[in-house]
């Protein structure tokens, strides 16, 4: 890979730069031209901006509440509202993190984006119902703020009964703002579905698609399947809630416990719609910036789809000791050990996708090795959860508040941030500062450990999670903790900047800054509006044996050998010192 | 808008490919045929997530009735029937003309499309109506949701100065007069393509109240029932079957209107006429599933879940019923249009798919509420 390795007697590829009139950011101008837009592209980043923002929000909120278990009779809200105080930001900050942030971010923001270019599509199948989806999430969105605004909803993001159908605060609007978003992410599914079966162009079979497209597949598969049914239980909460229906409520002959059933039938597999993206990018990623062929690619794909279907039949791990019979949660105890086996398969073929491949330690690649290790924590802590003796004394505890945000922000969080890295240069058409994209990556992964190491340690020794007070023995773990998260935000404010500045700093970003081979790669830096102007050669994903450095203008081309079109009378022979 | 109409149009020119795009076929689609499967295969993904959406109510009612079967089975003693089945057959008839509608739209038989969406929305329509009379019924009696149940078997028909039936109806005028005032005024303008669509608008509105009128004959047709004089004798019987235990059964069947209990009652008090006095023996109870009802079921606590299930499977269905119209009435302009043809049917093929999904939970919802005995 150093200069002057492109071999001669072969012909560069490379689509060059977009002109302003083809660029998709550029091509139409005006406020209108974006919020009616039906390009894919620029739903995707509209999305991008959203998420960012809900997270952002989010994020203040949960340094809210490290600020506050700072002291063990807590350090931020006092008065006798102190304690509810606290569980409405701890709602808040679980319910936006996981409605608007986690399950949107992969899939809707990057998906939209990359699903049509990297199948070498123009479009998703209903561009329409695309941005349809989009102002649904605008609209769930808003819901929550008004919840957040007529305030005190204090149920967690669970909204568990009874205490959901008792208590007077802001239920009915955040789950209809709950409600809302969920078809968001139904359409969204329903149109990648559609779009990956029926938009491929010629050549692009099922195993030729870029182990993103298959994540996304397995993702999309959950949203449909699972998302109506938290429909129907939110609905059923809100009547509820409005005219005590008596299905959830025991005041009226209901049962708590059917709540919990038919909450996390939908919430188990809405883990996955987090992870498996995730999954997606970080197949990529390895292979890319380790310039090597991905190892077991049917594998990781088939995996994906083994998880979203297994996905589909653990829920009752979260109620071990809600009081299901012995028998039910001893075959639950199981079948949440069977979804671990794909996972881990995934986890074994990255690692080898490394091994012996010429590593680049770029940005993208720093996240996509922090999510390996830290994916690996939250999986395995899962299994602890996952066995009955043990969950009986883990459940509530901050043990399961640190599995879950291992696997969410060190898992999907960190890919995103990967995934974002990897992909900017294509959205927006410029280059970031290296060095600062992985010093934040660096203080990201350290930040991030010393805030989420310590509460395996707290719960395990029985600091019970949603509390606003606790006892003086657990005070050192948590200051550690919370030093912990402001360090985290440092890192992610580094990112932030790194991003933003290279938006007016940056170079201008060629066609392939990373030498991927999927079809992404192949159109200019932005995409043009149409994305390809007829359907893409399509090859091999993983493939990189004709993708070479060219040092001179710092970009990855795409070589061909010399070909002379149509030999007129006499075919010479061809001379064949390129490769082959 | 126009913006990116004029980016589009540009991006077309400049890549040259509009000479073999038809008109109905959207950019990014190389194909009708691709872009027939695109929406085919949208359409049953979508029915998938309806289906599982209803499940949840499924699943809920699985769960009461295995709790309680006692409770459905007194309680579905309200529903009436008829009704009920008339609303079945209205909408399997609805199903029939719709699938006719999609033929039609494939022949390019546009009168037969008009006519054939006309009528399925009138039956959509008369359905409601029904609806309207079953839904306004138990409210006045109280039979509601656990929450807000006020029924008293002893004053079955309080008096309330609450007009159900009105304020369900009053949209349903309102829209009846728009139409109507739509259709005069494209009449008096002579804008062709507005009379064609206001006018079978104008006979969909009027169905529902068809719908009322039929509701209402059924209904009035029950509590004229010709067997009403001889109840007091069969209630006393059954009584004397069931060894002086009052039960749920002759509690509700006071209640004029539930023809359904009274024709159980006189059902087994004819039963244990032909059957003598044997089955009456040393204390036994004759095990009539109805016999076990514990005497409070007519409770919040107990028949309240059971409406409240019954509203609330009804009522998404319903809502369903509304979503339907819409489309409907959508493809009903596109039809006087012209839109669709041989190449183009799309849109009528997967409404018609939705409408006969919409029909087939109906088609469960009626045994399992209203035919339990
Ligand atoms: C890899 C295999 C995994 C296993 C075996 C596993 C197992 C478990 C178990 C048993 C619990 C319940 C603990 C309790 O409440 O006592 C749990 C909680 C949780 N897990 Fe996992 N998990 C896995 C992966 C994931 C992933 C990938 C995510 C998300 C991206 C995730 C998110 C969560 C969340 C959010 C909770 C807590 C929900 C709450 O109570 O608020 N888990 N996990
Ligand atoms: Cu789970």
């Amino acid at each position: 890979m150093s200069a002057g390795s492109i071999p001669s007697g072969n012909q560069i590829k490379d689509p060059g730069y977009p002109t302003s009139s083809e660029n998709y950011l550029t091509n139409s101008k005006g406020a209108l031209s974006w919020l009616l837009t039906l390009d894919h592209k620029r739903i995707g980043v509209m999305y991008l901006i959203g998420v960012m923002t809900a997270f952002f929000g989010a994020g203040l909120l949960a340094l809210l509440i490290r600020l506050h278990l700072f002291r063990p009779e807590g350090a931020v809200f006092s008065g006798p509202e102190a304690n509810n105080w606290y569980n409405q930001v701890f709602t808040l900050h679980g319910a936006i993190m996981v409605f608007l942030f986690i399950i949107p971010s992969i899939p809707a923001a990057l998906g939209n984006f990359l699903v049509p270019v990297m199948l070498g599509a123009k479009d998703v199948a209903f561009p329409r119902l695309n941005l349809s989806s989009f102002y649904l999430w605008v609209a769930g969105a808003l819901f929550f703020i008004a919840a957040l605004l007529a305030s005190r909803l204090d149920t967690g993001w669970t909204f568990y009964t009874p205490y959901s159908t008792t208590t007077d605060t802001s239920v009915i609007l955040a789950t209809s703002g709950a409600f809302i978003l969920g078809f968001s992410s139904i359409f969204t599914g329903l149109n990648f579905i559609v779009t990956i079966n029926t938009m491929r162009p010629p050549g692009m079979t099922w195993f030729r698609m870029p182990l993103f497209l298959w994540a996304t597949y397995a993702t999309s598969i959950i949203q449909v399947l699972a998302t109506p049914v938290l429909g129907i239980t939110l609905l059923l909460l809100i009547a509820e809630k409005v005219m005590h229906i008596g299905i959830f409520d025991p005041e009226f002959n209901g049962d708590p416990v059917t709540f919990q059933h038919f909450f996390w039938f939908y919430s188990h597999p809405a883990v996955y719609i987090m992870i498996l993206p995730a999954f997606g990018v970080i197949s990529d990623l390895i292979s890319v910036h380790s310039h090597k062929r991905i190892f077991g690619y049917r594998f990781i794909a088939y995996s994906s789809i083994a998880i979203a279907l297994l996905g589909f039949l653990v829920w009752g791990h979260h109620m071990f000791t809600s009081g299901m019979g012995p028998l039910t949660t001893i075959i639950f105890s199981a079948l949440t050990f069977t979804v671990s086996v794909p996972s881990a398969i995934k986890v074994f073929n990255w690692l080898a996708t490394m091994y012996k491949g010429s590593i680049s330690l770029t940005t993208p690649m720093c996240f996509a090795i922090s999510f390996i290790f830290l994916f690996t924590i939250g999986g395995l802590t899962g299994l602890h959860l996952g066995t009955l003796a043990t969950d009986m004394h883990l459940h509530d505890t901050y043990f399961v508040v640190a599995h879950f945000h291992y696997v969410m922000v060190g898992g999907t969080l960190v890919a995103f941030l990967g995934a974002l890295f990897h992909w900017w240069p294509k959205m927006f058409g410029k280059m970031y500062n290296e060095t600062g994209g992985r010093i934040s990556a660096l203080v990201i992964f350290l930040g991030f450990n010393l805030t989420f190491l310590p509460q395996f340690v707290l719960g395990s020794r029985g600091m019970p999670r949603r509390y606003a007070t606790y006892d003086p023995e657990f005070q050192t773990l948590h200051q550690v903790s919370t030093y912990g998260t402001l360090l985290l935000g440092v890192g992610l404010l580094i990112s932030l900047v790194v991003l933003l500045r290279s938006l007016y700093k940056g170079e201008r970003a060629p066609a392939n800054p990373w030498g991927g081979a999927t079809l992404e790669w192949q159109c200019t830096s932005p995409p043009p509006f149409y994305n390809f102007d007829r359907p893409p050669l399509v090859g091999d994903p993983y493939d990189f044996s004709d993708i070479f450095w060219d040092s001179e203008n710092e970009r990855y081309v795409t070589i061909e050998p010399d070909r002379k079109i149509a030999p007129v009378e006499q075919p010479e022979p061809v001379h064949a010192e390129g490769n082959h | 808008m126009s913006t990116i109409e004029a980016a589009a149009e540009n991006a077309h020119d400049a890549h040259g490919h509009d000479h073999d795009h038809p008109s109905f076929l959207a950019h990014h689609f190389d194909t009708p045929e691709q872009q027939f499967d695109s929406g085919k295969l949208g359409i049953w993904l979508f029915l998938v997530t309806e289906i599982l959406f209803f499940s949840g109510m499924f699943c809920a009612y699985a769960i009461f009735r295995m709790l309680r079967p006692d409770v459905f089975e007194g309680c579905s003693q309200f529903l009436n029937t008829k009704l009920g089945a008339i609303n079945t057959g209205v909408l399997l008839f609805s199903s029939l003309t719709m699938a006719w509608a999609v033929r039609c739209s494939q022949t390019r038989q546009n009168k037969g499309l008009v006519a054939m969406l006309a009528s399925t929305l009138s039956c959509a329509m008369i359905f409601l109506g029904v609806k309207a009379i079953e839904y306004s019924h138990k409210w006045e009696m109280g039979l509601l949701p656990a929450g807000l149940f006020t029924f008293d078997q002893n004053n079955p028909h309080p008096e309330t100065d609450t007009h159900y039936l009105f304020y369900i109806c009053l949209p349903f005028m309102f829209l009846l007069a728009g139409v109507v005032l739509w259709l005069i005024i494209s009449l008096v303008r002579g804008n062709e393509f507005h009379v064609k669509c206001a006018k079978p608008l104008t006979v969909v509105a009027i169905c529902f109240f068809v719908g009322i009128g039929l509701g209402m004959i059924l209904e009035s047709g029950d509590s004229s029932h010709s067997e009403e004089e001889g109840l007091e004798e069969e209630v006393m019987m059954a009584e004397a079957v069931e060894l002086g235990n009052e039960s749920v059964l002759q509690k509700i069947s006071r209640d004029d209107t539930n023809s359904g209990a009274k024709s159980e009652l006189i059902a087994r008090a004819r039963q244990s006429d032909t059957a003598g006095t044997s089955i009456v023996q040393e204390g036994q109870i004759i095990s009539g599933a109805i016999v076990s009802v514990e005497e409070d079921v007519m409770t919040k606590r107990q028949a309240g879940v059971f409406f409240s299930i019954y509203y609330c499977m009804t009522g998404v269905h319903a809502i369903h019923i509304l979503f339907g119209i819409g489309f409907l009435v959508w493809l009903l302009v596109r039809a006087v249009r012209e839109d669709f043809n041989p190449q183009y049917f799309g849109p009528v093929d997967y409404v018609g798919l939705y409408w006969h999904l919409v029909d087939l939970i109906w088609i469960y919802l009626f045994p399992l509420l209203y035919l339990i005995r």
